[in-house]
C-alpha cells in the first residue's frame, strides 16, 4: 500500500477492529492516525489496553471514535482519555483477563468454536458463564474474538505479507493478525521477497493483507 | 519487634526462588524481588508481555520503549533471552510452565484464595491484566504484602470481602511480619521476625494459625 490513509480506507463506521500494542509498544500509531483522519466511528476496539497518553487508542478515544473496547487493563495513570469516557457513560467496557484475551483472539484465528479456560473460574469476570470440570479442574467456557480489520506494527515485512517484529513489540500481532478478516500491518522497512530469512518469519504471508512502510519518527518514542 | 521493609520483603522472597527457576514477577512490589536474585545463579524472569530472560532496568538514556516490562518500565534482555507472542507468553503460565509467580494482594484467605485485581468500589474502573492467568497458572503462586492495612486490618482472612483473582491459588505469603504457608489445611506460620510471638501474630492476623513444622523467628 502506498500510505496510511490508503491501508484503512475502507474501514467503515461501526467496525471491529483489533489493534495491536502493550502500552505504546507495538501500538500502530499511524494507522490508527489515519482510521481517525477518515472520521468514522462506532468503532469496537479490541486492545490490551484503553490508551495511554494522547496517541494511538487514546487519541481515538478522544476523538470519541469508540462505541466499546474489549480489553485487559484499562485503568492506569495515563488513561485519562478512557476514564472521562467511561465515567460519562460513553464507551462500553468489556474486560477480558489478559491471557483469555488471547486464547479468544488465537481460537478466533484458529477457527475454533469455542475454548475452555481455567483463568477466571469462580470469579466475577466469569459469571453468568457456561463451566465445567475436566479431569477434575474447572473451566469456564470462553467465546473466540474475531474482528473486521487488525492494525499491527511490525518491523519488516515483505510484499507477500511476510512479517517479523521488534522486540516486546511483537505482543499480540502475530494473533491479531490470524484473527481479521483483513490484517493492515505498517512496517519499518518492506524488503525484497527472500529478505526475510524463511526460518524466522513470524507471521507468514497468509495472515496479512496490506503491509504499509511507516519509517520510524525517531528511535527514542516517548512512553 | 523488627518489622521488614519492602527491600527486606523483597529480599526475603528472593531466598525462597530456587536455581533453574522461571519466575514471573507482577508489576508493584514484587518486581522488587528482582534486585535481589543472586547473579550468579540462572533464574529465569519472563514477562507476560513477550519476553524470557529478562534483565534489569538500561543506564538512563539507553531506554528502548519497544523493549519494556509488564509495568510499562523499560528493561533489558539478559543474553540467551528471547521474545515471543501473548498467546505463547499465557500458554507459559496457563500451561503450568511457570514455576513461580509472585504477586501483590489486596487479600488472601487461609486457603489460598487470592483478591487483587479490583476493590469492587463503585465507581471504580476494574483492570485485570494477567492476573487471574499467572495466578491459577504457575506451579506455585507467592503473594508478597504488608500483613496489615494502613487502618490496621489483616490482609490475611478467612474468606475475601474483595471480588476474587483465582480460588486456592496462593501457597505462600510474605508479610513484613511473618511468612506463612496457606492452603486446604489453613495458614501455618513458616517464621516470624525478631521480637514477635505466635499469640502477638495471632492477635494481628485476626485468624487462626499454627507453627508450620520447622518454623523459627
Amino acid at each position: 500500500m502506498s500510505s496510511a490513509a490508503a491501508a484503512v480506507a475502507d474501514i467503515r463506521d461501526g467496525a471491529s477492529v483489533m489493534i495491536g500494542g502493550f502500552g505504546t509498544a507495538g501500538m500502530p500509531d499511524e494507522l490508527i492516525d489515519a482510521l481517525i483522519a477518515r472520521g468514522v466511528g462506532n468503532l469496537t476496539i479490541i486492545n490490551n489496553n484503553a490508551g495511554n497518553g494522547e496517541t494511538g487508542v487514546a487519541a481515538l478515544i478522544k476523538a470519541g471514535r469508540v462505541r466499546k473496547i474489549i480489553c485487559s487493563f484499562p485503568r492506569q495513570s495515563d488513561s485519562h482519555h478512557f476514564d472521562a469516557r467511561y465515567r460519562a457513560g460513553e464507551i462500553e467496557l468489556e474486560l477480558v483477563p489478559q491471557g483469555n484475551l488471547a486464547a479468544r483472539i488465537q481460537a478466533a484465528g484458529a477457527g475454533l468454536g469455542a475454548i475452555f479456560t481455567p483463568t477466571g473460574y469462580g470469579t466475577l469476570l466469569a459469571e453468568g458463564k457456561e463451566t465445567r470440570e475436566i479431569d477434575g479442574k474447572q473451566y469456564v467456557l470462553e467465546h473466540p474474538i474475531q474482528a473486521d480489520f487488525a492494525l499491527i506494527k511490525a518491523h519488516r515485512g515483505d510484499r507477500w505479507g511476510n512479517l517479523t517484529y521488534r522486540k516486546t513489540a511483537r505482543n499480540f500481532g502475530p494473533i491479531m493478525a490470524m484473527a481479521a478478516k483483513c490484517t493492515i500491518a505498517q512496517v519499518a522497512q518492506i524488503v525484497p521477497l527472500g529478505g526475510i530469512d524463511p526460518e524466522i518469519v513470524v507471521t507468514p504471508g497468509i495472515f496479512v493483507q496490506r503491509v504499509v512502510e511507516i519509517a520510524p519518527a525517531n528511535a527514542t518514542a516517548s512512553a | 519487634m523488627q518489622r521488614l521493609n519492602r527491600e527486606q520483603m523483597a529480599a526475603r522472597v528472593a531466598k525462597d526462588i530456587p536455581e533453574g527457576a522461571y519466575v514471573n514477577l507482577g508489576i508493584g512490589l514484587p518486581t522488587m524481588v528482582a534486585n535481589y536474585l543472586p547473579t550468579d545463579k540462572d533464574i529465569f524472569l519472563q514477562s507476560e508481555n513477550g519476553l524470557l530472560g529478562m534483565g534489569p532496568a538500561p543506564a538512563k538514556g539507553e531506554e528502548d520503549w519497544e523493549l519494556i516490562n509488564a509495568g510499562k518500565q523499560a528493561v533489558t534482555l539478559l543474553t540467551g533471552g528471547c521474545f515471543f507472542h501473548h498467546a505463547d507468553s499465557f500458554a507459559m503460565m496457563r500451561g503450568g510452565h511457570l514455576d513461580i509467580c509472585v504477586l501483590g494482594a489486596f487479600q488472601v484467605s487461609v486457603n489460598g484464595d487470592l483478591a487483587n485485581w479490583h476493590t469492587g468500589e463503585p465507581g471504580a474502573i476494574p483492570a485485570v491484566g494477567g492476573a487471574m492467568d499467572l495466578a491459577i497458572g504457575a506451579k506455585q503462586t507467592f503473594v508478597m504484602m504488608e500483613l496489615l492495612t494502613k487502618q490496621g486490618q489483616s490482609k490475611l482472612v478467612e474468606s475475601c470481602t474483595y471480588p476474587l483473582t483465582g480460588l486456592a491459588c496462593v501457597s505462600r505469603v510474605y508479610t513484613d511480619l511473618a511468612v506463612f504457608e496457606v492452603g486446604a489445611a489453613g495458614a501455618s506460620v513458616v517464621e516470624m521476625v525478631d521480637g514477635l510471638s505466635l499469640d502477638e501474630l495471632q492477635g494481628l492476623a485476626g485468624v487462626p494459625l499454627r507453627a508450620a513444622e520447622g518454623a523459627r523467628n
